[in-house]
């Protein structure tokens, strides 16, 4: 085997990049087939080819091969984040537009063509904060059952069934809700309440497993610190071990907020579509942003644009609530974390 | 674990040594965690009995009373070819991309810059289906068609590239890429786990050894990750199975069986196909639709259990 004769500069990955880029966009503009995509696609395969001769000449065949598989690798995850940068780009772009102050405001009651989105979004908070609702107390004992009560086959029935749980695809998780209610109020039955149980389904697995995280990392001492001063063990855990865990568990059920929040497929079989303001969950149909976009674009009245924007315009809010869950639940997490040592 | 068994044990005995009053708040309580833990018990028994109530009459029934006049078998067969195809497309476009994210997360990128990268890629788990959907429809569609025409007229020998390609990006394999995108981050953070947990003896003795970064990733790094990379990998397959918007929107369904993936004519999905027909259905196709969900529910159940045995054949090991 040869012996690395000496070593390339540093810049060499990036220079072998921008050349080979340098040179595609070049002869592609010369044969008049120029496209930004195009051009990347060649420059990755010139420069892979080009960094290998150069490094296989200077330093040998084992480093030559290192290199491009490191510019392999690194060229796939720009690949992979391609999507990312376009979606949110497209999304803010194609979604401005269709945002009015009567987007958030007024309901498309009445209104043959446009109208607002105040009712899907009032829609979405409701149906959200009732599979909350649901889904936290449930979710908070079940864990806390796991981590501080659980013994033997319930136990160990319940970890392997919240596994089966978080398999479910979200539309069997609507069509139960409808399957259930169906049962008791008859075929073609249309909720609000319904769509929250469905999101539930989806919601509880992931607040058990984010909350059982948390709670196991509370360290041991501190239970039986409280233990041996004579404190209850239902008083240890929600004044010790909660309180502890607590950024924790707020933060877990944030993002599993965030998650649910914009699941379409299992409100589009339980909640239905309406055009006005329904507030009460328990009574008539409710719209929902996930559904509106959905059905703005799917069935568009005349003026087929101005129904495209709404739906983006949809989407994009629904993006910025995602969004903000993520961001507030990480600033709860660094903000008011407990320090465990 | 036997710390955790000695506390409880102590705080059993501490609450039997105790007063009554405390008893109460003590049996209140662990009461209220084993009620919670057999709601869910009881939720998920719920969700397979009402499904499989409201199933049963599709599947019994004669193929003269069901949708399209076929019988329950025929109907789901295409759709359950259909969910497969897409979600396995999805998985084999992924994979590969995601197991390459996450060694530059883990192997390539300078640390601080990988911890932003590596909330960028899990951004992408957070953004909603339908705006994948929306995404695929308005800007993959029209951004692949010059790249189906050229698969059909360069690879057209080929069955899947066959043709004719499609002129509107409606067709499977768009769909079969925005699953892709969709399950990259849940590939990549199980890959990523994995690979940040190799031995650092064993990767710097590589090095030590006088091996390149390559030959260290090699011969360490994804010998260490090969299982957690495939459970990951078939738990990818599972969301891909299960996903509805993306799919409902982008595919032109015709109800065919066939692995050509450019043309305008698609096989549905099990998923896409109840999304599309529930709103407008009544009576027994709302069974026939129900029990087709039964179906796939059944489909991913085998595929995360899949998962979970290559994950404990490697935990025994």
């Amino acid at each position: 085997m040869a012996v690395a004769r000496g070593i390339l500069p540093s810049w060499a990955p990036y220079g072998a990049f921008a050349g080979a880029a340098l040179l595609s966009a070049v002869v592609l503009l010369a044969a008049g087939s120029f496209t930004i995509a195009l051009t990347l696609v060649f420059a990755v395969l010139v420069s892979c080819v080009g960094l290998y001769a150069w490094s296989r000449a200077v330093e040998g065949s084992r480093r030559a091969k290192d290199r491009v598989v490191t510019l392999a690798i690194a060229s796939a995850f720009g690949l992979a984040m391609i999507p990312l940068l376009s979606l949110i780009f497209e999304v803010a772009k194609r979604g401005i537009p269709g945002l009015s102050v009567e987007f958030f405001t007024d309901s498309a009651r009445g209104v043959v063509n446009g109208g607002g989105a105040a009712h899907a979004i009032l829609g979405t908070l409701i149906i959200t904060g009732v599979a909350v609702l649901i889904s936290v107390p449930i979710g908070l004992m079940a864990a806390i059952y796991l981590t501080e009560y659980g013994t033997g086959k319930l136990r160990r029935a319940l970890t392997f069934f919240v596994d089966v749980m978080t398999g479910i695809p979200s539309i069997v998780a609507g069509l139960f809700a409808y399957a259930l209610f169906e049962i008791f109020f008859g075929p073609g039955i249309r909720l609000g309440v319904m769509g929250s149980l469905a999101l539930s389904v989806l919601m509880i697995p992931i607040v058990i497993r984010s909350a059982e995280e948390v709670l196991k990392i509370v360290p041991n001492h501190l239970r039986e610190a409280a233990y041996a001063l004579g404190t209850p063990k239902w008083k240890t855990i929600t004044k010790i071990v909660l309180p502890t865990a607590f950024a924790g568990l707020v933060t877990g059920v944030m993002l599993a907020t965030a998650r649910i929040v914009g699941e379409t497929a299992p409100l589009l079989v339980t909640t239905g579509v309406i055009d006005s303001i329904n507030t009460d969950p328990f009574n008539g149909r409710m719209q929902n942003l996930a559904v509106y976009a959905y059905n703005e674009y799917r069935s568009p009245g005349v003026m087929k644009q101005a129904s495209y924007d709404r739906a983006w315009a949809a989407a994009l809010t629904l993006i910025a609530i995602v969004m903000i869950l993520n961001v507030l639940a990480r600033f709860v997490y660094r903000r008011y974390r407990t320090e465990i040592r | 674990m036997a710390r955790v068994d000695t506390t409880t044990n102590a705080g059993q005995l501490l609450a039997a040594a105790s007063g009554g009053r405390r008893r109460v708040g003590d049996r209140v309580f662990s009461n209220t965690a084993v009620i919670a833990a057999v709601t869910i018990l009881a939720l998920l028994a719920g969700v397979a009995i009402f499904l499989f109530a409201e199933g049963l009459p599709a599947v019994t029934a004669s193929a003269s009373e069901l949708p399209e006049g076929k019988t329950f078998i025929d109907y789901v067969a295409p759709l359950a070819f259909g969910t497969v195809l897409a979600a396995a497309l999805a998985a084999i476009v992924a994979v590969p991309l995601a197991v390459a994210a996450a060694l530059f997360l883990t192997h390539i990128a300078p640390p601080r810059l990988a911890l932003t990268l590596g909330y960028l890629v899990d951004l992408l788990a957070a953004i909603p289906s339908i705006v994948y959907g929306l995404w695929g429809i308005f800007v993959l569609g029209p951004a692949a068609v010059p790249v189906m025409k050229w698969l059909e007229e360069t690879l057209g020998f080929i069955p899947i590239f066959e043709g004719p390609a499609s002129t509107t990006g409606r067709t499977m394999f768009v769909a079969g890429l925005v699953l892709a995108v969709m399950i990259l981050p849940i590939v990549s953070a199980v890959a990523r786990e994995v690979f940040s947990q190799t031995p650092r003896k064993l990767q710097e003795g590589a090095l030590a050894l006088g091996a390149t970064r390559w030959e260290m990733i090699r011969m360490t790094v994804l010998p260490f990750g090969k299982s957690s990379v495939i459970s990951g990998a078939m738990l990818g397959l599972g969301r891909a199975l299960g996903e509805t918007m993306a799919v409902t929107i982008i595919l032109s369904v015709s109800g065919i069986v066939t692995f050509n993936l450019i043309s305008q004519a698609n096989p549905s999905t099990i998923a896409a196909n109840i999304a599309l027909d529930f709103p407008e259905s009544s009576g027994l196709a709302i069974n026939a639709l129900i029990a087709t969900g039964l179906v796939l529910f059944a489909i991913t159940l085998v595929t995360n259990f899949a998962a979970r045995a290559v994950i404990a054949r490697q935990n025994i090991e």
